[in-house]
């Protein structure tokens, strides 16, 4: 047998190590005051796990590894100093193509060279165990790789966000789903090339489809589930080439983006095979705002109005969504805030789960901005607090306030948890135009409630100029 | 290492890692997919196995290919999940 010498037991309890500081360094995210240890930890078990690797194989070839690494490693962290938390979705969405990638290409280099990761039977083919888990990786990683490359097109703006719907669309992924995992089967008996090219393909191809119908409205979701199936496919790798920290990390990733998915279904009232199946946001337009629509009477209020408004209040609760990432408004936001803070009033920050196009976006944000993050609150914990609130500020945010969600059986949204600003006493709401709806499509009472001042501009230029207003 | 042990390590850090994810603050969801992608990345030991071995050029340059992706995302992750951690402050005590 040629065989490489099975991996030395301290290298295996290496291995563990690095496994056991990845939880670690999950565990950290529960608080902001431990993330960045938590972070330190998930360096140094990714340095460990590198550095037992290169010792037990790699020292032959260190200077290709090491330009390799230079390489790679100096497009990382461009990327991350350049890019704007904004568009930290698009960033995350790449990212998971170069995981899913990656995936793929180290099962073909093992499937080229099975003897050099041991997976070598005794008839010298491969052993039928790791071509299942091979052939299961490349589908995932390649699944991961293109729905990834499309995700980040839609969140980037380069493909449009609407759902593209081919007709039939289901049955034609169902089949190439049954036929890759047709192809799987098969190559457990036959470990020919083309069957593992043709996994490869159609696993792109599949891919591809899956994620074009979805809409952006429903990118969070996507997004964390690409986040899963990345952590799926470094486990099914790490079966592969039984390593303890693979089979860990991806369990852990494979979890973390399972429940995020889970997470943000459930913030939209949606089940996660309707996401997946795709398509919303396209039709719903023709409830929303076909020729039917009535014009309903609103109040437009001004900077001004809102300055002195919320001068005067006890309580602010400000509620951001997409638009105001859109506008990059986060900082002036913060400015307000601060203002309204030195007139004695108490301002709080409202975040549903779904605002933005990742878990967790506008946090972000407004952690960028400076805001203190004791002062942001999630939708349960504050809903309470609208009764009490004098003024609702609404800043790019639209289907999360809509109150059709809680009494509107027909509408898309409906059971969608959202927040009660019906109850604070004013309400006032940043949008561009009264054309433009969310992105479910549903037109939205709050727009014509009594409490309801309208400020249509640009969500940056209107907080700042009611910062403006609130200096003199 | 046979498949039981280390189907039995996947099946324990499942389950470790739903109790973990559940704790973690959903304000910190964002930076919790960051570093989530960055320890995927592991992914890279495959790679440098394949890069060092002898035997077949077109699977060490699979792996040096491989390499050089999982080395975007190992970097990149980090750097961007600590740039993004070192943002979160609590309220100025007066």
């Amino acid at each position: 047998m040629e065989h490489v010498a099975a991996v030395p037991s301290w290298a295996m309890l290496a291995y563990l190590v690095a496994g056991v500081l990845f939880i670690v360094a999950l565990r950290g995210l529960s608080s902001p005051a431990t993330s960045r240890a938590g972070n330190r930890y998930g360096m140094a078990g990714m340095t460990i796990a590198v550095v037992t690797t290169l010792t037990t194989h790699g020292l032959a070839s260190l200077p290709e590894i090491a330009g390799a690494l230079l390489i790679g490693g100096g497009i990382g962290i461009v990327a991350a100093r350049k890019i704007r938390m904004t568009d930290m979705p698009q960033l995350v969405a790449a990212f998971h193509s170069l995981v899913g990638l990656a995936a793929v290409l180290v099962g073909l280099a093992a499937y080229l060279n099975p003897g050099a990761f041991g997976i070598t039977g005794l008839d010298n083919m491969i052993e039928p165990q790791s071509r299942a888990e091979m052939s299961l990786g490349i589908a995932i990683g390649a699944i991961t790789f293109s729905g990834s490359v499309i995700a980040f097109l839609k969140l980037s703006g380069k493909m449009s966000g609407s759902p593209i719907l081919l007709p039939g669309r289901h049955v034609l992924n169902l089949c190439t789903l049954l036929v890759i995992l047709g192809l799987v089967g098969y190559f457990l008996l036959d470990q020919s090339p083309w069957v593992i090219v043709a996994i490869t393909v159609l696993s792109f191809v599949i891919g591809f489809l899956l994620i074009i119908p979805i809409g952006g409205a429903d990118m969070p979701v996507v997004v964390s589930m690409l986040n899963s199936y990345s952590g799926w496919a470094a486990a099914a790798m790490g079966f592969t080439l039984h390593n303890t920290a693979m089979v860990i990390t991806g369990a852990l990733v494979g979890s973390s983006g399972a429940i995020l998915s889970y997470i943000m279904c459930k913030a939209m009232n949606r089940g996660f095979l309707s996401v997946i199946a795709g398509g919303f946001g396209a039709d719903a337009g023709a409830g929303g705002d076909g020729a039917v629509r009535e014009q309903r009477p609103w109040k437009r209020g001004s900077a001004e109005d809102a300055a002195f408004m919320m001068k005067e209040a006890e309580n602010v609760i400000i509620i951001p969504g997409y638009g105001m990432a859109v506008s990059q408004a986060q900082h002036a936001l913060r400015e307000m805030g601060d203002q309204l803070k030195a007139h004695g009033v108490n301002v709080k920050y409202a975040i549903h789960p779904v605002a933005g196009r990742m878990p967790g976006h506008m946090n972000v944000l407004l952690a960028e901005a400076n805001v203190p993050y004791d002062e942001v609150f999630e939708l349960e914990d504050i809903n309470g607090a609208f009764a009490q609130a004098d003024v609702a500020f609404i800043i790019g945010a639209n289907d999360v306030v809509n109150p059709a969600a809680k009494t509107d059986r027909s509408s898309p949204i409906y059971g969608m948890p959202v927040f009660d600003v019906d109850k604070a006493k004013t309400i006032f709401f940043i949008k561009r135009s009264m054309g433009g709806v969310g992105y479910a499509g549903v037109d939205n009472d709050i727009f014509y409630a009594n409490q309801t001042m309208m400020l249509l501009a640009d969500a940056k230029k209107m907080v700042e100029d009611i910062v403006k207003s609130l200096g003199h | 290492m046979d498949f039981i042990s280390i189907f039995s390590i996947f099946v324990l850090a499942c389950f470790v890692g739903y109790y973990v994810v559940w704790s973690v603050t959903p304000a910190l969801h964002t930076p919790l997919m960051a570093v989530t992608n960055a320890i995927s990345s592991v992914i890279v030991v495959g790679a440098l196995v394949a890069s060092a071995a002898e035997g077949s050029m077109s699977s060490k340059w699979l792996g040096l290919g491989a390499v050089v992706l999982a080395s975007v995302n190992i970097f990149g992750g980090f750097a961007v999940t600590e740039r993004m951690l070192a943002m979160y402050k609590k309220k100025e005590k007066k």
